[in-house]
């Protein structure tokens, strides 16, 4: 029960933070078009160390 | 945490451990040397023919402007050349006019003189033939005048009576 | 215009995919905690049974099992060899001498040790004991766990991968060494690839100067978890990168190298950080050091080994919802449901199968490249 709690808290703050990296590189792409590429790396590589954290605190949690 | 240590296996590490390794070694030596090099030599090799195009490109554009000045010296040349020519020629034809015209003035003067010195003897001769002639006519005029008395006489009184008169 | 709109759109999917998933491994994680023993060979229709099934699909296995018919009972299946080193030495024998035994019932008589196989792992018995006594969590309790280096299903996928591998790439190197500039046939599509890894991971990330020693790594562990992502989506069931001990092994290999090749600048940096208070610097060396030997590799090895299971988990929930809603909804509506909910995650799943690929050759050469990077500024 304490696990599902868990579980939906760092899915919460998971999910606040990637909204933030994707709305944070939308902007940045919608403001200059022309560094998507980059952007959108370090959007993935961002999103993948803040996936990492939350999977860690999950199977930790587990 | 717990289920996930208990579902660990050791053995599959190892063996996968194992199985990487091996893999590593042999892609590397097999696979990912020589299509590296191959793509690297390929690579170089569309550089290098880039650079080549770009560098004849060039040295094309050099010739283009090497060929162009010698056209302008060229064409500067023939510019210069033809004007020295037709320098020379009103040159030529100056000095042959002022020639033709002392010449001409030169013959004309010799031939004035020449009509002059002409005139001269031809006055002087006509002069003479006239006075010759005059003095023939005189004399024949006289001759018969001077024929008979009276006619003598009368010559002589016309003569005075004009000398009176005048 | 359009192609950037499309561009944006791709980028909306990834993030949606790593949204989705978050969310799909929490109740994947929240939800296998029963541990009912199922013989294989039932008819799975309850809810119980499926979960079951689908946990015991999550786990590695010491035969080959495509089908079983119900009614006769027969297995479609072929045995793998199983090697396991007990506490009287090495014993082999074909996983067929357990008879598809998940429960501990045949014991295999080995001589001077007894074997049996418990929710695919294999157990040996304690001296003297000649059946399997379990507590009341269903845990053996006169038997241990022995070191298993069966080529178990996994190792299967994996040498079937290096196979592949060494086929398809070996071709594309066999043409680029006979002197063909332009690789022809298959080779033309895995060509692309290759030259993916290098422009877009290993260089921007590890630099132009040395990303070269480290391709070998990149690329091999790229197409190794690519490849076994891939066989996981085929139906014969592998489940290779969902398998801890797998994750763990590459990530252990990212920390080999990064720990090997890192140079003087960057280890001063890490254990003597130059420019802030002496009092801080090993404080400062610990949390580094803590970070780059166990919290970059447990990541890297979590985020591979959490994707795929979950990944897993929801198809093969999916097409479990053709039994679950059956009673309630009709076989044809269930059915319908399942094959377009299913259809769906397996599109995204053929994604993440490339992205995961793609994220843990991405951090693991930016993670090199932390550790090669030369700084000149010392602030």
């Amino acid at each position: 029960m304490y696990n599902l709690i868990g579980a939906g808290l760092i899915v919460i703050g998971g999910g606040i933070g990637l909204g933030q990296i994707g709305g944070k590189a939308m902007e940045g792409i919608a403001r200059q078009p022309e560094a998507a590429g980059k952007i959108q790396t370090a959007m993935i590589i961002i999103g993948a160390l803040l996936e990492g954290l939350a999977f860690g605190a999950l199977i930790l949690g587990k | 945490m717990d289920q996930l240590l208990h579902d660990f296996s050791p053995g599959l590490f190892f063996m996968q451990g194992i199985i990487l390794f091996i893999l590593i070694v042999l892609m590397r030596k097999f696979a990912w040397k020589p299509i590296l090099d191959g793509l690297q030599s390929r690579e170089d090799g569309i550089q290098n023919a880039l650079d080549a195009a770009e560098n004849a490109k060039l040295e094309m554009q050099n010739l283009q402007a090497d060929n162009e000045k010698l056209l302008k010296e060229a064409r500067a040349e023939r510019e210069s050349m033809l004007k020295e020519a037709r320098d020379l020629k009103n040159k030529m034809i100056e000095d042959a006019k002022t020639e033709a015209q002392e010449t001409a003035n030169n013959m004309i003067a010799q031939a004035q003189a020449a009509i002059e010195s002409e005139k001269k003897s031809a006055m002087a001769e006509l002069k003479n033939h006239v006075s010759g002639l005059s003095i023939e006519i005189a004399e024949k005029v006289v001759r018969n005048e001077l024929s008979n008395k009276d006619k003598q006489l009368k010559l002589i009184e016309d003569m005075l009576g004009e000398a009176t008169l005048n | 215009m359009i192609f950037l709109t499309m561009k944006v759109a791709k980028q909306t999917f990834k993030f949606f995919i790593l949204v989705s998933f978050l969310f799909a491994n929490a109740f994947a994680m929240a939800d296998n905690s029963s541990k009912d023993p199922v013989v294989s060979g039932n008819k799975v229709d309850t809810a119980e049974e499926i979960r079951e099934y689908i946990s015991h699909h999550l786990k590695d296995s010491h035969d080959f099992h495509f089908y079983t018919h119900n009614e006769s009972g027969t297995h479609y299946s072929f045995p793998l060899p199983v090697i396991v080193w007990t506490s009287n030495g090495l014993k082999t024998f074909m996983s067929s001498a357990f008879h598809h035994d998940d429960a501990g019932q045949v014991i295999v008589d080995k001589g001077d040790t007894k074997l049996v196989k418990i929710h695919s792992k294999i157990y040996e018995l304690d001296q003297g004991a000649t059946s399997v006594n379990f507590d009341a969590e269903h845990h053996a309790t006169n038997a241990h766990k022995v070191l298993d280096f069966s080529i178990t299903k996994s190792v299967f996928g994996m040498l079937l991968t290096g196979l592949l591998m060494l086929l398809g790439f070996g071709a594309l190197a066999r043409g680029f060494k006979k002197g063909k500039s332009v690789p022809t046939g298959f080779s033309r599509v895995l060509e692309p690839l290759v030259i993916y890894v290098r422009d877009e991971i290993a260089k921007p990330n590890i630099g132009e100067k040395k990303y070269r020693k480290f391709m070998g790594f990149l690329l091999t562990v790229f197409f190794f978890i690519w490849i076994l992502n891939l066989l996981g989506l085929t139906p014969l069931g592998f489940n290779v990168t969902g398998q801890i001990a797998v994750t763990a092994c590459l990530a252990i290999f990212t920390v080999v190298i990064y720990m090997f090749s890192g140079t003087k600048d960057f280890w001063a940096h890490t254990l003597w950080m130059p420019g802030v208070p002496v009092i801080l610097r090993p404080i400062l060396a610990v949390i580094e050091l803590v970070g780059f030997v166990i919290i970059k590799p447990f990541s890297l090895l979590i985020r591979l080994f959490a994707n795929i299971t979950a990944g897993h988990f929801v198809v093969m929930s999916l097409i479990a919802l053709m039994i679950t809603l059956k009673a309630s909804f009709g076989p044809v509506v269930s059915t319908g449901m399942s094959l377009l909910l299913s259809l769906f995650i397996m599109v995204i799943e053929l994604l993440v199968a490339f992205l995961q690929a793609f994220i843990f050759t991405m951090l693991s050469s930016l993670f090199i490249g932390m550790a090669v990077e030369e700084h000149d500024d010392h602030h």
